[in-house]
């Protein structure tokens, strides 16, 4: 459903990305992992259109989304979350989502001044649908408290609640597991799997936490320095000798919590 | 509207009824006049920065657009006042679109210095083509709709602060609806807004509609009671008295922009029994004023009152 085809992409002299290729398949969860500056966030800018690259194309559902404006290519289907995470720190926990559902509803800016029924209507439907988003996500008891004011593992769920919203198709994820515990984690790998398996939503995912993306992904291309080495199952990646030396700078098992019944 | 709101907006109707019937006569009612006049300046800026995180410095100029397109279309051209009004609204609209394209790419410091350029741009268009010159003119027609003129103090009183009423209706309802939710977001973050597909730039130009188009009411407002416009009161004095009116009441209220406009207003008239001294006391309640009550009269008072019901935390 996502193709990413021969994309390059510098900043002044250092080449960030070269000649990037992979596809991802609709309803899979594909994992981007690699060392710090590898590219992984660059390469998720580029699809979510933050970037644009020097050449290449990011084709969605068969349609070229390399050109379009960050706004239009979320209007697509494709939504995100942020690495450091990009809450509406002073609107409330229920407010973050239902902006989510701005670009499925339709009250003009203008029009919004009126008490219209029709208006009052849309509010409420958009109140309800977000309050069973935070209701899926078991965040709805935090509703009406400010969103800066929830831990750091509740604000990136929230994130992911924020990214349902919009009713996307492809939900890319930047290191969501960033500065949670083993319990926060674990929680978010549920969820992301429930993502995946009961609303059919593709997913893209950039994380350090190698034992949750082991245990989620269906496939993994691993970035270094800007360039694809590897790409496969969790199992295939684990074995191949190039990812090794570029975790660990030498020839050692990569340590991991996979086994393969999970 | 929320429960608080609609509680506070009839208390304010209110007020608003009642005003001319307590207060001591003409003077008092005139100063409530200039006093609803700034509130419908403010309640766009409190919009415009507070909530939607947007600076600007150059409201003077749309004011100044307000009162002259206004009054020309109704003076020379022999425009019903209120056609006239409803045109300058339009052109300010216009005014404020294309300052806003530009501009739009411009955040805090930057946008604050080029809205502050478009204000004096338009300071200094009315006083090299204005009729006037810089001495401005006079013989404006009061404010009269289907063959009734309002020239009566107490009925200028209830037509501005009945639109400052209407305004605030207007503002409030959009504050909580879709739209101003997405401008709250804009302010907090832009790569949120494009991540949820928000026009973040027709966002921010709207807002700079809305906001010049209440500061062009208020200025043809003033020009219809006054009757008599020089480019000196939309100078970028008034811009900056208009910020510190947001300010003083509370950015992130838009009671607070009221209540800092009438603060604003009434202040120099209160202390006019200090003679060469006003000046000196009016700047040391501003500055002791936003030493101590940082984030506005307004957010001050419903923490005060919260805290009193004994809530634990502060929605507005």
């Amino acid at each position: 459903m996502l193709s990413i085809k021969e994309i390059w992409k510098s900043f002044g002299g250092l080449t960030a990305l070269r000649n990037i290729s992979f596809d991802v398949k609709q309803g899979d969860i594909k994992a981007l992992i690699g060392p710090n500056g590898a590219g992984k966030t660059t390469l998720l800018n580029i699809v979510s259109g933050i970037y644009q690259p020097d050449t290449g194309e990011v084709n969605f559902l068969g349609e070229r989304i390399v050109h379009l404006s960050p706004a239009k290519i979320a209007q697509k289907g494709v939504s995100r979350t942020f690495q450091h995470v990009e809450l509406f720190g002073n609107l409330t926990v229920v407010e973050n989502v239902m902006v989510g559902r701005y670009a499925k509803t339709k009250t003009g800016f203008f029009s919004s001044g009126f008490r219209l029924p029709s208006i009052m209507k849309e509010e409420r439907e958009v109140q309800r649908k977000s309050e069973e988003i935070l209701e899926y996500v078991n965040l709805v008891h935090r509703k009406d408290e400010i969103a800066s004011n929830l831990p750091i593992g509740e604000q990136r769920i929230l994130e992911i609640a924020r990214a349902l919203a919009t009713e996307p198709q492809l939900v890319l994820l930047d290191e969501p597991a960033a500065g949670l515990n083993i319990k926060e984690t674990r929680e978010l790998g549920e969820i992301i799997r429930k993502i995946r398996g009961e609303l059919k939503i593709t997913i893209v995912l950039v994380e350090h936490d190698m034992e949750l993306v082991m245990k989620i992904s269906d496939s993994i291309t691993v970035l270094n320095f800007g360039e694809i080495i590897a790409e496969g199952t969790p199992l295939e990646v684990q074995k191949n000798p190039e990812v090794i030396v570029a975790y660990l700078g030498e020839e050692e098992e990569l340590q991991t919590g996979y086994n393969a019944d999970t | 509207m929320k429960k608080e709101d609609l509680s506070a907006f009839l208390v304010f109707i209110f007020f608003i009824i009642l005003f001319p019937i307590l207060s001591g006569g003409a003077y008092t009612l005139t100063v409530g006049i200039f006093s609803g006049i700034n509130a419908l300046v403010a309640i766009g800026l409190c919009i415009l920065m507070g909530y939607a995180g947007q600076v600007s410095l150059g409201q003077a100029g749309f004011y100044g657009i307000g009162a002259y397109v206004s009054s020309v279309l109704s003076l020379h051209l022999g425009f019903p006042v209120v056609v006239s009004v409803i045109l300058a609204m339009v052109a300010a609209a216009v005014a404020a679109m294309i300052l806003a394209v530009p501009a739009l790419r411009l955040k805090g410091h930057y946008l604050a210095v080029a809205t502050l350029g478009f204000g004096e741009i338009i300071n200094v268009i009315l006083n090299e083509w204005g009729p006037g010159g810089p001495s401005g003119f006079g013989d404006i027609p009061h404010f009269g709709l289907a063959g009734y003129t309002i020239d009566s103090t107490t009925g200028y009183f209830y037509l501005t602060w009945g639109l400052v009423a209407s305004v605030m209706f207007f503002s409030i309802n959009l504050i909580n609806s879709r739209t101003g939710r997405a401008l709250r977001a804009v302010h907090d973050s832009e790569a949120a807004c494009n991540a949820m597909g928000l026009n973040v730039a027709a966002l921010k130009i709207r807002v700079f509609i809305l906001s010049a188009a209440y500061a062009a009411l208020a200025g043809s407002l003033y020009a219809h009671y006054v009757t008599f416009i020089s480019p000196g009161s939309f100078s970028l004095f008034y811009s900056i008295l208009v910020l510190t009116m947001v300010i003083v009441g509370g950015i992130t209220n838009l009671w607070g922009a009221i209540i800092g406009a009438v603060v604003i207003t009434v202040l120099p008239e209160l202390l006019r029994r200090f003679e060469e001294l006003d000046v000196l006391v009016y700047g040391l309640i501003l500055t002791s004023s936003l030493m101590f009550f940082r984030k506005g009269l307004v957010p001050i008072l419903i923490e005060k009152i919260n805290k009193l019901k004994g809530f634990a935390f502060v929605k507005h």
